[in-house]
């Protein structure tokens, strides 16, 4: 069963917030779920199903009584940051099951080190390399209100950063925020019903990768490699068509071995994929993570998935920001890495098209 | 940056279960265990009952040399009990093992180097680091 075109993202809404000490969490995921429904010109009623990951407190039952929704489709698969991104996929393929209409979902560095440090040594990638991808995230970031990070940041800031875990430095890192968001997923019908420019999901692959009894140990590359091929095959799109790109930032090195996982260039020419700008929308030819991504925006309760899809749908809207908005973007790639990218972690890849 | 000695630290007991047991009781005799496969004739760690590789229950203990080399590390710069190391380390028997660094000066450690595991006391089994030779 392929879901290719028979779920849009009808409904998005990232909480503003950066730091909630005043809220609850349960309360959070209520206030982004209200967000999404009222994006999408829905109401509580209308929805009927619910996906959430392991931030949602007590899991899925408890949200969905406290949110008060009649629901008959719910998923709590947990796979850290990139929790949902499947979401998205399994909401598509429980809709083109005939399951359920409308949906709602809400939202460490020794590991991320030693893949970085096998990485440099295998193919020679620099810190310098790393840091443009801090210094792109920054350049978005600074038409983003909301962002906790607004400053434009040069290569050098970066390297000149405190190092924190080799060879990682601070600015290598993302931000650590509260805060969150959440969609809705829903049958190409309402969607067309409803007011919001047509984005659907028209590609997805999920994968997992561990050091597996140890055998063949090869941290420099991601489960990316499985999921991306299997969501661009699905989508009957490959890399060059992608206008715009949301990748997973919980780290520069996160992004970098991505890139290259999903075949935006070779294996090992990770780094200079990424230098001189190439991912600053207007200026590169791959723009991404135009709201400044965890590296400067937001990554609530260290994960990054939800913020992702929703910059994706935001740039296939035309509602980015003006300065960073990619002209005429009707396909973007969403992916995303959740757990521990140099212990077992997961990948989820999406591909998003605008009717 | 400067030098950066492990320091010694208290570590907690290790919690095994009736799959690991074995892998605890040899290491209070100084041996590292690592399983074997006599089915497909793989090495795997950490120890299953089942092989990853193959899905055969015909899994033996086997004594590892102890030695391999790193094959990646990231230094922790600063944590409340100090900076440390972690990594992975190519057993000799081929399987890759996550572990600690210690004893040693973290700031020389280099993807590559010959290591040798060393165990550390805890109120329980002692635990498995890795330490470079020489």
């Amino acid at each position: 069963m392929s879901i290719k075109g028979k779920a849009y993202i009808a409904g998005i809404y990232e909480h503003p917030t950066r730091h909630a000490p005043d809220k609850s969490t349960a309360q959070l995921h209520a206030e982004v779920a209200k967000g999404a429904i009222e994006d999408a010109g829905l109401t509580s009623a209308d929805i009927d199903g619910y996906f959430c990951a392991g931030d949602a407190p007590g899991g899925a039952w408890p949200m969905v009584d406290y949110l008060g929704l009649k629901v008959r489709h719910i998923d709590s698969t947990e796979t850290g940051g990139s929790s949902y991104i499947i979401h998205i996929g399994h909401a598509a393929e429980a809709i083109a099951a005939g399951n359920f209409e409308a949906a709602y979902g809400a939202t460490t560095h020794n590991a991320y080190g030693m893949c970085a440090m096998r990485h440099m040594h295998d193919y020679g990638t620099t810190s310098e390399q790393l840091a443009w991808i801090k210094v792109a995230a920054s350049h978005h970031a600074q038409y983003n209100p909301h962002a906790m990070l607004k400053e434009v940041v040069t290569v050098e800031d970066v390297v000149n950063s405190p190092m924190i875990s080799d060879p990682l430095h601070r600015m290598d890192c993302c931000v650590v925020t509260d805060g969150g968001g959440a969609l809705i997923v829903t049958t190409p019908e309402i969607a067309k019903s409803l007011k919001k420019p047509l984005v659907r999901l028209i590609g997805h692959g999920e994968a997992m990768k561990g050091p597996r009894g140890g055998k063949d140990l090869d941290l420099t590359y991601s489960a990316g490699v499985w999921s991306g091929p299997r969501a661009f095959e699905e989508a009957g799109v490959t890399p060059k068509d992608i206008k715009y790109a949301s990748i997973y930032d919980s780290f520069t090195i996160t992004v970098l071995m991505q890139l290259e996982d999903l075949g935006f260039c070779k294996k090992g020419e990770g780094g200079k994929f990424v230098s001189d700008g190439n991912l600053i929308s207007g200026v590169g030819k791959l723009p991404f993570n135009t709201d400044g991504g965890g590296l400067c925006s937001n990554h609530p309760v260290n994960r990054g998935g939800m913020t992702k899809i929703i910059e994706a749908v935001r740039q296939l809207r035309g509602e980015a920001h003006p300065k960073v908005q990619v002209p005429n973007c009707d396909l973007a790639l969403v992916h995303g890495t959740g757990g521990l990218l140099g212990v077992r972690h997961a990948a989820s890849t999406a591909v998003l098209e605008r009717v | 940056m400067t030098e950066a000695k492990t320091q010694e630290k208290k570590y907690p007991a290790p919690q095994g279960n009736p799959e690991t047991q074995a892998f605890w009781d040899a290491a209070k005799q100084g041996k590292f265990l690592i399983k074997r496969c006599t089915a497909c004739g793989e090495a795997h760690y950490f120890p299953r009952s089942i092989c990853p590789f193959c899905f055969s229950d015909k899994t033996v203990w086997e004594e590892s040399a102890g030695e391999g080399e790193i094959y990646t590390f990231s230094l922790m710069r600063k944590s409340a009990t100090g900076p440390y190391a972690i990594g992975y380390v190519k057993l000799k028997e081929g399987p890759a093992v996550q572990t600690n660094f210690v004893d040693c000066d973290l700031s020389a450690l280099k993807i590559g180097q010959k290591v040798r595991v060393v165990f550390k006391p805890t109120d329980g089994a002692p635990l498995p680091f890795f330490t470079p030779v020489g």
